[in-house]
């Protein structure tokens, strides 16, 4: 065996996983947000997942080799109500004892043109996945990449809202769910 | 001077008052609410009547602008007219600030008004929790004290009407 082909191999192996120089793949949580707008007697009310973890990684020169994984705890969700926010976590809302976790696994990527994404995937909510599109915008700041996008889900696509709930004309099916992601260079 | 009020004057009394009396109604009912579908559209209805209040307390303001009420009976003493003349300024003030606080109130806790569901009034404070119980504490008891200012007006008129036999009461009833 050439003595170097260990080495090229090796090389070859990492080649995929390696971050290649511009790849974002550092989330800073603090500065990241995921947020909802839902519409109650046609009045918007806007919320906010206190807790989630994402694993993401966007390389604006080839953006189909992006990948997201995001975890959310319904637990979380603040609406400023508490007698909202209590209400949520139960069977009819969010059954947060039972499904801890919202989450969302990209499948693919790509670039629409200027800052402009498009990411598909599957969101699986209270043991039911569907498939949503979410657009945002990759941005530069500093040394950092700002994520910034929202996706519209249909609530009772999940069975999220059910009972007296399920009416929509009280709560709309349609909620909006926004995201910021801010993501440093490197793993 | 006229004797009644005009038909306008009269319409619009009414339409204040049963809304008005609706409005605590419900008030008092919906806020002990668990939150229920239902709670919320009390809420709502409750928020663009408190709207519709305030928007015919504006009209009032200018029938009397263009107006002059009839006169109060010669008989009533001095002091009872000028208890009359406060009282009926402390409840066209109590028609606008009420449903201001709760639009205020609304605002502070995030949850926009849209009248009827279509037309969205703006959010005049940003939304603080703090804020917010406050509001709610001041809009409660704007409320109180409107209930004894109409359990005032209301025991005023029947005594007008039962007691000093005068026209007080009749010339706001609706008429042909």
């Amino acid at each position: 065996m050439h003595p170097t082909l260990p080495l090229a191999l090796l090389c070859l192996a990492l080649a995929p996983g390696a971050a290649s120089a511009d790849e974002y793949a550092k989330l800073l949580l603090d500065k990241s947000r995921v947020e909802f707008t839902a519409k109650q007697m046609n009045v918007p009310t806007d919320g906010a997942f206190k807790r989630f973890k994402a694993q993401i990684a966007l390389d604006p020169a080839s953006p189909q080799t992006g990948t997201a994984r995001i975890d959310v705890e319904p637990a979380s969700w603040d609406a400023g109500l508490a007698e909202v926010n209590e209400e949520m976590l139960g069977k009819n809302w969010f059954d947060a004892k039972q499904f801890p976790t919202a989450s969302f696994v990209s499948t693919s990527v790509k670039a629409l043109g200027g800052d402009r994404y498009e990411a598909r995937g599957k969101m699986t909510m209270k043991g039911k996945t569907r498939d949503v599109v979410a657009t945002f915008l990759a941005k530069p700041q500093g040394t950092n990449l700002v994520l910034t996008g929202s996706f519209p889900l249909k609530r009772l696509d999940y069975g999220v809202g059910t009972g007296t709930w399920g009416d929509t004309d009280i709560v709309a099916d349609e909620v909006q769910v926004k995201f910021q992601f801010v993501l440093a260079q490197g793993k | 001077m006229p004797a009644r009020y005009t038909r306008t004057a009269i319409l619009l009394h009414w339409l204040i008052a049963l809304t008005m009396l609706g409005l605590l109604g419900v008030g008092l009912y919906m806020t002990d609410l668990k939150l229920s579908p239902a709670k919320l559209k009390l809420y709502s209805w409750h928020k663009w009547a408190g709207v519709t209040v305030f928007a015919l307390a504006l009209l009032r303001l200018a029938w009397r602008a263009l107006h002059t009420p009839p006169p109060m009976p010669q008989a009533m003493p001095a002091w009872q007219r000028r208890g009359a003349e406060a009282a009926h300024a402390v409840l066209y003030l109590l028609m606008f600030i009420i449903p201001l606080s709760g639009w205020l109130m609304s605002s502070a806790k995030g949850v926009q008004t849209v009248w009827f569901g279509v037309l969205p009034l703006p959010d005049l404070l940003a939304k603080d929790k703090q804020l917010g119980h406050f509001l709610e504490e001041v809009h409660a008891s704007l409320c109180y004290g409107l209930m004894a200012l109409l359990v005032m007006h209301i025991g005023a008129a029947l005594k007008h009407h039962f007691i000093d036999r005068d026209d007080v009461l009749t010339r706001m009833l609706p008429h042909r």
